[in-house]
């Protein structure tokens, strides 16, 4: 290893060094990479597509093994819909989401621009204690918190649903960072115009958080819509249960209707995976900072 | 962070937090603000993350009711825990599931990073089908692999006996159970950290690819001698951060699927505090268990960061 990196960077092959060395056989090994890749990735997708083309069959149907749709139809979709009220589970994933999402940029961003841009005593204290908290897993505190949330009132509400779940230090984290590198003289700048701090923030930063803003939101959203053990534990009210829930107390209900199950797990990952595909650069690059920087 | 083609240097290490250069005629007002701007997360920080750690440790040591009753018992619990048989064996269940499915996991999202890290056709497509699962939440991950699993009418099931193999009762075996667990664990997050890995690959060089090819070095010698070692702060976080998602992740599968059977062969530690906590009430039992697992976890840090020196392996001494 201490060999290969004392080498000069002249001695970079030059592009058809590199096809001659690699040959036929390269081609050969290129071609099985290819294919392992492809089994690879048939087994990994499988079992979501196996999910959406089990809700278009019927009862009979949907157990026979079969990869093609002899007879496609919607039922299992109408009846999701009516004999439970999805729309509803729909409507709260949703706003509970959102309303997380947004809540937790806006406090993580303030946070975040004081720590990176304002000068107080205290503030690596404060940084290093946020950051500590990266290091708190939900299962060491769920009861705990649990107990916190029920001497507060918000069992069976929407706030306990949306309040716990703003906090987090990963969002601060990444924020900060992305504050330090703004340059200092769009600060100054409206500084001289007489600004204060609040409108430096709120008409300098904001505006150039834009890009990590989209990033987290997708992450954030994400995880919010997909979280199902923290509203099972505090919520227990129909008019209250999000998609999650709803989709596993279906199953306790309707077990070996499985054209149903599925048709009802599938439209809680349509969303999830529509968000997916087209926030993907995001998602990927969101993943690569929390995870490493 | 930008959206183009070179991730990593959106990524790219800030300078830390140095003091902004300006005026000190500011100070006042300025500590004023900071702890305005402050205020929402850290009172949000201290109420949801803070006070429950610390009353997780106090919590163990005591009795709470479901009246909210909360009854100082001393080493109660802890003498409970270990005359607990169900306790030992979920401590059992989830060093077998640990010792499966985080070596597993972290060799097929290697495995995968450095099979698409190489130049060939479809490349976005591939790392797009092996990421997609991290797309979906574990509730669907569950009801669909129950589905596929399913005894009768599972289509894993119903291939494998059109080709002659009697396939077990995944899910309905107890000594089958957490192996299938595992399975699904593994297809679910392989994904997820092949993106971290992929990040920690880009970090490398390619001169070192180039010259090491120049030698005439095969396949697993590049692997051996340069992504290996030079990949080691990436592997190491991701050991660290897997085993801790792992212990949390399996549990919300396992409630999913299994709800802990048959016969408590999927009860793994994190479940059976759960079961104690929310199906019994008995959440100072349950503190107490958590308390121990939290050690465990603390331990297993620590151990990593000796064995490594912080991540830094044996490469970082030179």
């Amino acid at each position: 290893m201490a060999a290969v990196d004392t080498r000069p960077a002249a001695a970079r092959p030059t592009r058809p060094a590199r096809r001659r060395s690699a040959g036929a056989g390269g081609r050969g090994l290129k071609g099985f990479y290819v294919a392992l890749a492809t089994v690879l990735a048939v087994v990994t997708v499988f079992p979501l597509l196996w999910m959406i083309t089990s809700s278009f069959k019927g009862p009979d149907e949907v157990v026979n093994g079969r990869l093609t749709i002899e007879d496609p139809t919607f039922d299992n979709y109408v009846y999701v819909f009516t004999q439970v009220p999805f729309l509803r589970y729909l409507a709260n994933s949703l706003f509970v989401s959102v309303v997380v999402t947004v809540v937790a940029l806006f406090f993580h961003s303030m946070a975040a621009y004081a720590l990176a841009r304002l000068r107080f005593r205290g503030r690596e204290t404060v940084f290093v204690l946020v950051f500590s908290t990266l290091l708190i897993t939900i299962p060491a505190i769920i009861i705990p918190l649990f107990l916190i949330v029920r001497e507060l009132g918000m069992l069976n509400s929407y706030a306990g649903l949306i309040v716990p779940a703003v906090f987090n230090a990963f969002g601060i984290f990444l924020l900060r960072q992305f504050y330090l590198s703004v340059p200092d003289e769009l600060e100054e700048a409206a500084r001289i115009d007489g600004a204060g701090y609040w409108r430096v923030y709120w008409s300098v930063i904001l505006p150039l958080s834009r890009p990590i803003f989209s990033a987290l939101a997708v992450f954030f959203f994400l995880a919010n819509w997909n979280s199902f053990v923290w509203p099972m534990i505090i919520t227990s009210d129909q008019a209250l249960t999000v998609v999650q829930l709803g989709i596993s107390g279906f199953q306790d209900q309707y077990g070996a209707d499985w054209n149903y199950v599925i048709a009802a797990s599938t439209v809680a990952a349509l969303p999830t995976m529509l968000v997916f595909f087209v926030f993907q650069r995001q998602i990927v690059d969101s993943i690569k900072t929390t995870g490493l920087k | 962070m930008t959206v183009g083609e070179k991730a990593p240097e959106a990524a790219a290490p800030a300078p830390s937090a140095a003091p902004v250069g300006r005026s000190t005629g500011r100070g006042k007002a300025e500590t004023r603000a900071a702890w305005l701007f402050l205020a929402p997360d850290l009172l949000g920080l201290l109420t949801f993350l803070g006070l429950p750690m610390v009353l997780s440790v106090a919590l163990a040591f005591m009795r709470v009711d479901g009246f909210g009753t909360y009854e100082f018992v001393g080493l109660e619990n802890f003498r409970r825990m270990l005359g607990d048989p169900q306790f030992y064996d979920s401590l059992r269940l989830t060093l077998v599931y640990l010792v499966l499915v985080v070596p597993l996991t972290f060799g097929a999202s290697l495995g995968l990073a450095v099979l698409i890290q190489r130049r060939m056709p479809f490349v976005g497509v591939f790392r797009s089908a092996f990421f997609l699962p991290y797309s979906v939440s574990v509730v669907v991950v569950g009801l669909v692999w129950e589905f596929m699993l399913s005894d009768d009418v599972g289509v894993v099931g119903i291939a494998l006996r059109a080709v002659g193999v009697r396939p077990p009762s995944w899910l309905g075996d107890p000594d089958f159970a957490l192996f299938t667990v595992v399975g699904l664990c593994v297809w679910f997050w392989m994904g997820y950290y092949m993106i971290i890995f992929l990040a920690g690959l880009q970090d490398i060089p390619r001169d070192y690819y180039e010259a090491a090819r120049l030698d005439g070095a095969g396949a697993w010698a590049v692997f051996r001698h340069i992504t290996w070692p030079l990949l080691a702060p990436t592997s190491f976080f991701v050991l660290l951060t897997l085993t801790v998602a792992a212990v949390t992740g399996g549990f919300e599968l396992i409630l999913v699927l299994t709800n802990g059977g048959p016969s408590n062969g999927t009860s793994v530690l994190v479940f059976y505090i759960y079961q104690q906590a929310f199906t019994f009430g008995e959440f100072g039992y349950a503190s107490a268990l958590s308390a121990f697992l939290v050690l465990i976890l603390l331990a297993w840090s620590m151990m990593l960061f000796a064995l490594t020196r912080g991540g830094r392996f044996s490469h970082g001494r030179s």
